[in-house]
């Protein structure tokens, strides 16, 4: 038997930060596509928060806005409630369903790149971690911007609506803490959405994914 | 079990059966060759007669289905994961038809990268970078990207990028394939002065009547197995009629 492995060992484990350099640099360098898929998650994310904020404003208004308003919010909400929840989980799905979409397109595109990566020395865990930290990098950033631009629109549109009052009578606390969950929702919808296409990478053959004509 | 150090490639009854539907399909039929340190060798054959699924068993991309490849005398059907991707990182370097560089990385950044995976800091894998491109003529070329580049100089980037670890072997699949004569031709005596130079192993899989004029061996593949082995001085008589079947 030919046992010898004496002059073979184990490739190295790279560190975090090499595979942070390099995801940033791909999804710097293929900025509009990146671009498209954070988009989704803006769009998600920005419905999200405005149905939260709106929620809030009513609430704040509610309890502490003048009288007519107050019950002009109360009949008004009697309503929409059960159906606010419904378009949200909707629009959560659709962004899963979107950014997968996107991921599995932005692997496909890349079978030569992983392939060839491989065939240099990757690691498969390097792949997994290539993928998923761009996935969470578009998930920061578009949660991020989806949060300003819900918010902000909300806010912007009940001032124009009840005016003045609505500033006091906000929670901004409680705002605080429903833009953080909504960033937290945002960049676990990313990540979840990428982790079907990211492990099809991972676990790829270098032959075959050399062979696919892309 | 003496250990014979001098093959840096040997195969044993590889055999390759590919399912395409449910139709099972040999494509290799049990290939044995045995390639030493420091020679030349071209894969010769026609379009599907296997010499591309030859060039990944003995690369270590894809696994036979009987036999075994041993690299430096190692079983790589023996190889984890990670034992698999050093092989592939230090041992070989690759060169394919297609070049296949990373299309959003500079000449220098695709070198670097095989560096990277074997852990090397970054200031040194950049100074060899640069070393590498100048070896292959492209020293002022370093920070273009591939698209910038003539296919020619992405196939040079691809040489130096094969280089990259000190490799014991380089494997180039159809290497000039899509190159046009002339690059071809520059791209073969490349290799050539590199397995002289570096004293690197070169296996290439073609079908490019060039290379024979600089292989020590040359092994003519034909449906699945080895149909002969020649010595380049005895295959230089016949590169006339076999161009002229060619064209």
């Amino acid at each position: 038997m030919d046992d010898e492995k004496e002059n073979i060992q184990r490739q190295i484990v790279l560190p975090l930060r090499k595979a942070l350099e390099i995801s940033f640099k791909s999804l710097r360098i293929r900025f509009w596509r990146s671009i498209i898929t954070t988009g989704g998650v803006i769009l998600g994310i920005a419905f999200l928060m405005s149905i939260f904020t709106t929620d809030l404003v009513n609430k704040g208004l509610i309890e502490k806005g003048s009288a007519e308003t107050s019950t002009l919010i109360q009949e008004e909400e009697e309503e929409s409630s059960a159906q606010q929840i419904w378009l949200v989980s909707l629009s959560l799905l659709v962004c899963v369903v979107g950014i997968t979409n996107a991921m599995l397109m932005s692997v496909t595109e890349r079978y030569r790149e992983i392939g060839t990566m491989k065939c240099l020395g990757a690691l498969d865990t390097f792949i997994w971690k290539l993928f998923l930290l761009e996935s969470f990098f578009q998930g920061l950033v578009g949660s991020f911007i989806g949060v300003v631009v819900g918010g902000g629109f909300v806010i912007m549109a009940s001032l124009l609506r009840y005016g003045g009052q609505v500033i006091p009578a906000f929670p901004k606390l409680q705002f605080m803490g429903y833009a953080l969950a909504a960033l937290v929702i945002g960049v676990v919808i990313s990540v979840i959405g990428a982790f079907f296409p990211a492990s099809q990478a991972a676990k790829m053959v270098p032959a075959e994914a050399m062979r696919s004509e892309m | 079990m003496p250990m014979t150090q001098q093959n840096v490639v040997r195969t044993r009854d590889v055999k390759k059966v590919f399912i395409l539907g449910k139709i099972p399909l040999e494509a290799l039929k049990g290939i044995n060759l045995e390639i030493k340190r420091g020679e030349y060798i071209s894969i010769m054959g026609p379009s599907g007669s296997g010499k591309s699924t030859l060039f990944n068993m003995i690369g270590g991309l894809d696994k036979p289905s009987e036999g075994k490849v041993y690299i430096d005398e190692v079983d790589v059907a023996q190889l984890d994961a990670y034992e698999l991707a050093w092989l592939r990182c230090r041992k070989i370097g690759y060169i394919f038809q297609t070049f296949n560089l990373i299309p959003v990385m500079t000449a220098l950044e695709n070198v670097t990268l095989p560096m990277v995976f074997a852990g090397m800091s970054s200031d040194d894998s950049r100074s060899k970078g640069v070393e590498l491109l100048e070896l292959v003529g492209l020293g002022d070329r370093v920070q273009h990207k591939p698209l910038e580049l003539s296919g020619g100089q992405q196939q040079r980037v691809a040489v130096a990028r094969a280089l990259a670890n000190d490799p014991a072997i380089v494997l180039a699949d159809e290497p000039t394939g899509n190159l046009d004569l002339k690059t071809g031709k520059e791209i073969i005596s490349l290799l050539r002065r590199l397995n002289k130079e570096k004293e690197v192993t070169i296996i290439s899989a073609t079908h490019d009547l060039k290379m024979l004029d600089v292989s020590d061996r040359i092994f003519w593949i034909r449906d699945g197995r080895v149909e002969r082995v020649e010595e380049r001085s005895e295959i230089k008589l016949e590169v006339g009629t076999m161009e002229g079947e060619e064209a």
